[in-house]
């Protein structure tokens, strides 16, 4: 998966955690959900660029979790602004950047029942930078009206509202979100991947800017500090991840 | 064990549980009662009101699958790398339990206002989501206190006929010893009556330790106290063992199916009788 050969220079994954890294630019505290892997993996790479101003939560992380008030110490720091970054996903997001966790059909008694909001109804509103990380980009997942809101992109301008989306990134490319227009906007497009691609997979309408980038291959020398250091440190919260996309030796074969 | 001290027998401890009780239960990595889950299953308990602290998996997904749940109020029920928790999804599909869907600060901070006496709390976020629109007992207010318009959530408290958990460590006076997660002690300000599993119980008084003290429960807010080892597997237990992910993996592929799902409760049932220790063990 990671050789170095012409056609197949870096995996997605590699891609996508370059690609997230760039969005996390200039954060001073990113929090990270124990379930992904991508924007974990992000936000370690990014504290690498940066190891002086940056700090990594990891929820549920031994290493990387400095928190000792239960469950409530997340929001509480969300709330009070001590929290730049959180990803959120969803089984659904839509158009305006509304996001589904419950599931598909009517409310409550569901066709496809999902496991639920978790913190996305405090978290949305309250980081500033919240970034929609979703690989699987079809027209199940990226639709034109979510079927149940766990939480709104957009509010009214009377709500307390100091966060929200600033990114979509999926496995064919890169949307930013315009507060404003409450739309999404097409950044760029993966390498490999073409404009009529994602038009055809995505449910909803989004604005195109007349020339759309290709998503910028990821740096060689964050790729060698993925590969090597980085690799090791992405491990302890993902152990599964990193010895499939770098062969890192698992727990129980180092002992 | 010594006067006045809840220290007690796992069976004593869930037999008091009466149909129909509200439950605030632990989430999954911080110290689910699984084996005192197993013990109430055996009673099969009706239509208990589930309040996850504020998500669960494993033990959710047990008590509905055996018919113990009447509502379940929660911000997730999930198997984590194992999926979806099966019973939980198919009593949602067949309508069989009433869902109080939120989000996790919603459920801290409802049983925080419980721990206060107070009648509820106020709450950011949630305003325009369909988890509010479901939420009648939620209200929203402009807040008196800000000159501009504000609307702001009201969360009324949560106070639980029960909490119970599985904790590291007691004493013999049963103080209860929680180390980081914090939650539970809130939960166990917050409940009329408090069950507790513990690893080990000690001699000393874990209150008079200025190290263990801070995170202790101290006695009096505690029910019924009894030691069950390895109490919350396979879930984890922090800083005493790691999640068994093939027993996990094992639950989620029997629990496909009503009967798998009984299966597994028998099988269940059958390993721990043959076992002295844990049969003793309580």
């Amino acid at each position: 998966m990671n050789e170095n050969t012409e056609t197949t220079p870096y995996s997605s994954e590699e891609l996508l955690i370059c690609v997230v890294a760039r969005l996390l630019d200039g954060i001073d505290h990113i929090a990270v959900g124990v379930s992904s892997p991508i924007p974990g993996s992000a936000a370690l790479l990014q504290r690498s660029l940066a190891p002086d101003v940056t700090r990594v939560t990891v929820l549920n992380s031994r290493e990387l979790q400095a928190l000792n008030d239960g469950v409530s110490e997340l929001f509480d720091m969300a709330a009070q602004g001590r929290i730049g970054a959180f990803f959120l996903s969803g089984g659904q997001i839509d158009g305006a950047g509304n996001i589904n966790l419950i599931g598909v059909g009517d409310y409550p008694q569901m066709k496809v029942r999902w496991s639920g909001s978790f913190g996305s109804a405090l978290l949305y509103y309250l980081v500033p930078r919240v970034i929609l990380f979703r690989e699987e980009h079809t027209r199940r997942t990226m639709v034109d009206k979510v079927d149940f809101i766990s939480a709104p992109g957009n509010s009214d301008d009377n709500v307390y509202r100091p966060g929200g989306p600033h990114a979509l990134v999926t496995n064919r490319c890169v949307f930013s979100y315009q507060k404003a227009a409450g739309r999404f906007r097409l950044e760029s497009i993966h390498p490999g991947h073409t404009l009529e691609e994602v038009l055809d997979h995505t449910g909803f309408a989004f604005d195109t800017p007349e020339h759309v980038p290709q998503t910028p291959a990821p740096e060689p020398d964050r790729l060698t500090l993925l590969r090597n250091r980085l690799s090791h440190e992405i491990a302890d919260p993902y152990p599964a991840f990193a010895t499939r996309v770098w062969g890192v030796a698992t727990a129980a074969e180092r002992s | 064990m010594t006067e006045n001290s809840p220290v007690t027998t796992l069976e004593a401890m869930v037999a008091e549980v009466p149909d129909g009780a509200k439950i605030a239960i632990a989430t999954t990595r911080h110290g689910v009662a699984i084996r005192a889950t197993h013990a109430l299953i055996e009673r099969r308990v009706k239509n208990l009101h589930l309040v996850a602290v504020p998500t669960s998996g494993l033990q959710a997904d047990l008590l509905i699958g055996a018919g113990c749940v009447g509502t379940m109020e929660s911000a997730g029920v999930t198997m984590d790398e194992h999926g979806q928790a099966p019973r939980f999804v198919a009593a949602v599909k067949a309508g069989n339990i009433k869902l109080k869907d939120t989000t996790c600060p919603a459920l801290v901070s409802a049983v925080q206002a419980g721990e206060k006496g107070i009648p509820f709390i106020p709450m950011r976020g949630l305003i325009g989501s369909d988890l509010l629109a479901n939420r009648p007992d939620y209200k929203t207010i402009d807040n008196p206190v800000a000159e501009d318009s504000d609307p702001i959530v009201l969360l009324p408290a949560i106070t639980p006929d029960y909490a119970m958990f599985h904790a590291p460590l007691a004493d013999r006076y049963g103080n209860v010893w929680i180390g980081k997660a914090r939650e539970l002690m809130t939960m166990a300000h917050a409940a009329k009556r408090t069950l507790i599993t513990v690893e080990e119980i000690v001699d000393d008084n874990l209150m008079n330790d200025e190290l263990t003290a801070p995170a202790t429960i101290p006695a009096h807010y505690i029910t019924a106290c009894s030691k069950a080892e390895q109490g919350a597997w396979p879930l984890p237990l922090p800083g005493r063992y790691q999640a068994d992910g093939d027993e996990l993996a094992r639950y989620v592929s029997m629990a496909q199916t009503e009967d798998g799902f009984e299966r597994y409760l028998q099988e269940h049932h059958d390993a721990t009788s043959r076992t002295p220790g844990v049969a003793a063990a309580g």
